[in-house]
């Protein structure tokens, strides 16, 4: 068997099945890009509108507070802190709520417990990173998260 | 000197920079572990998602100094020349040594947005997404870096002799260098983003970094068995294929939640599923070489290492990324501790592990000799044993924290809400930050036995000519 099967074969698999397969990923990749329009919610991205903008600066927050650090957001990022997908839903689809409780952490934390920074943020850039959020929790996520929780 | 080519002297530094942000991580590990469970511990001087970074990226960081020095000390070996231009080398050493010194230090000093405004992220915006968090100026150092780091390492591929390890190895960095990129783009459509985002992350930790892997580990088991090169070289490109055939598609398995059509459920739970076959021939293709070594080598604890990796690798990638990654499982797992679990356990079995392996290896060559004495050894070894233990226990007490969390904040008729579930499962988390200091005390452990004289005793002199001798001989006949 050693003498059946070389080296060039094991090779001309690899050379061979590397490059079927990434061709059918760039295929899956084009078609995924053509279905996306259905389920990415862009048309609340659209730069002309007002909301449109709020939400592109609400995402520069997002990362520039390097929120991804604690929570996550549609399962991907640290697991200290609450899913935040579907926070709009969860606080009753009410922007208010969240721009509250951002607003509300204290400085110098809570003793002993897990406390949100207090980031100082504007009343505009809270408005921001809400319409974000509210924007995140409109995607088509296949019902993920299984329920309100996160 | 018994290394055959002096610039392979340039990976010294590589690795000692390697291991020391090695012990920076886990400091920082240790710091969010018992964040864990003592919430306000550093708050607010280190939140958590500044020591969470320093923990990830100083991971990233020093898994890819551990890889250019790979390269830097394998490649004049398998090309039989020396390094195109060491001097380069070692100039892109201390630049990507400040660039990580100096990230990390605006990590710490200013707060994260500050470190945005400060480094232009208005320019370019780049940073604030996991693991991808380097201001836009580090990123464009990593690839000035990696570029240079490329063109040294292409050309004395191309001056000098031609094997597949060096080609894998190549093709593994070049494939590195070209999915980074993607890091730099950063659409508002957070579905784009985040389906780009996996091309960086996935593609590497799932694709190219396994041919990284498979070439050192190819190597390692190449010098310390003596078995014939053709048949290690068969197994390295059956194993890259089996990688890169299931990894590719396996990317879907990370596009069941965020946006994405709902048909890669399918692919992604078939390929994904798939994924742990490469890991079991590499741990088949491990104990079957050393098996049939034509030596024995005096490095025990190199050997111990590349076998270790290949075991870890297929429970921490193999088995624990099979445990959440068909879609109807991953519906309850995705997010959670499960997942934590999950990539503790593979980057220390897969890339921790085979860095330690080949530091192992080559790092008493560098210090001139064949292998460390038996003391010296023996130390390692015990790092070896308690540092694997604990990520076994690490692992396992997160999945235990994952499991019941799953079932009560997702599973269970009366879902809880986050903070509540957090408040239940803590016990696993202490347990889970005593099996981390236990991870400290094997890589304390792991730092001392550097500097037990690692000369071998009168005693065991003349054992080691003999070997010598042994494997010039065995070289010669292997041609």
């Amino acid at each position: 068997m050693a003498q059946a099967f070389t080296k060039e074969m094991s090779r001309n698999i690899f050379y061979g099945g590397t490059a079927f397969f990434f061709l059918l990923f760039l295929a899956l990749t084009f078609d995924t890009h053509l279905a996306l329009p259905e389920r990415d919610n862009r048309a609340a991205l659209d730069p002309a509108t007002e909301r449109g903008q709020l939400i592109a600066q609400g995402k520069q927050l997002w990362e520039e507070n390097d929120c991804i650090g604690c929570h996550t957001l549609l399962g991907e990022g640290a697991y200290f802190a609450p899913e935040l997908g579907n926070v709009y839903t969860r606080y009753g689809n009410s922007k208010e709520a969240i721009m509250g409780f951002i607003k509300g952490r204290p400085k110098d934390g809570i003793p002993g417990r897990r406390s949100m920074p207090q980031f100082n943020l504007s009343d505009e850039e809270l408005a921001a990173i809400a319409e974000f959020l509210q924007y995140v929790s409109e995607i088509d996520t296949a019902n993920w998260p299984p329920n309100i929780q996160g | 000197m018994t290394f055959k080519y002096q610039s392979q002297a340039v990976a010294m530094p590589y690795f000692i920079a390697a291991i020391g942000l090695f012990v920076a991580q886990i400091l920082f590990g240790l710091i969010i572990g018992l964040q864990y469970v003592w919430g306000d511990f550093l708050f607010p001087e280190i939140p958590f998602n500044v020591a969470r970074m320093v923990h990830t990226n100083a991971l990233i960081v020093w898994l890819l100094m551990g890889f250019m020095g790979a390269a830097y000390y394998l490649v004049p070996e398998e090309s039989e020349t020396e390094l195109h231009m060491p001097w380069l080398a070692t100039l892109m050493f201390w630049v990507f040594l400040v660039a990580a010194a100096l990230t990390v230090a605006g990590y710490l000093l200013v707060p994260y947005a500050t470190l945005a405004e400060i480094t232009g992220n208005d320019l370019l915006p780049t940073m604030g997404r996991e693991f991808l968090e380097q201001p836009t100026i580090t990123k464009l150092g990593i690839v000035v870096v990696a570029l240079a780091f490329l063109f040294n390492i292409g050309m004395t591929i191309l001056k000098g002799r031609k094997t597949v390890v060096s080609l894998v190895l190549l093709m593994g960095l070049v494939g590195l260098a070209v999915f980074f990129l993607f890091s730099f783009f950063n659409p508002t459509n957070l579905v784009h983003d985040k389906f780009w985002w996996w091309w960086t992350v996935h593609l590497w930790v799932e694709g190219v970094w396994e041919l990284i892997l498979g070439a050192i580990l190819a190597f390692v088991l190449i010098k310390v068995t003596g078995v014939d090169r053709e048949i290690i070289e068969k197994w390295l490109y059956l194993i890259i294929a089996m990688t890169l055939i299931t990894g590719i598609i396996g990317t879907g398995h990370h596009y069941y939640w965020i946006g994405t059509p709902e048909y890669w459920q399918w692919w992604g739970s078939v390929f994904s599923a798939l994924e742990p076959i490469p890991f079991f021939m590499m741990t088949v293709f491990a104990f079957n070489m050393v098996n049939k070594r034509r030596r024995n080598h005096p490095n025990k604890a190199a050997t111990l290492w590349a076998l270790g990796t290949a075991v870890m690798a297929f429970l921490g990638a193999g088995v624990w990324g099979f445990l959440h990654t068909l879609a109807p499982v991953n519906y309850y797992t995705h997010g959670s501790q499960i997942t934590a679990a999950h990539g503790h356990m593979a980057f220390y079995g897969a890339y921790v592990m085979i860095n330690l392996a080949i530091i192992s290896y080559a790092v008493p060559i560098l210090r001139g000799r064949e292998a460390n004495s038996e003391k010296a050894q023996v130390v390692e070894m015990w790092a070896f044993w308690l540092m694997t233990v604990s990520i076994v226990f690490i692992t396992l007490f997160l999945t235990g924290a994952g499991i019941l969390q799953v079932y009560l904040q997702r599973f269970s008729d009366n879902p809880l809400s986050f903070m509540v579930v957090q408040d239940k499962i803590e016990l696993f988390y202490w347990l889970r930050f005593v099996a981390g200091v236990g991870f400290l005390i094997g890589l304390v452990v792991y730092i001392w036995s550097f500097f037990i004289p690692g000369e071998k005793t009168a005693a065991e002199m003349p054992a080691m000519e003999a070997q010598g001798s042994e494997r010039g001989a065995v070289e010669a006949a292997a041609g």
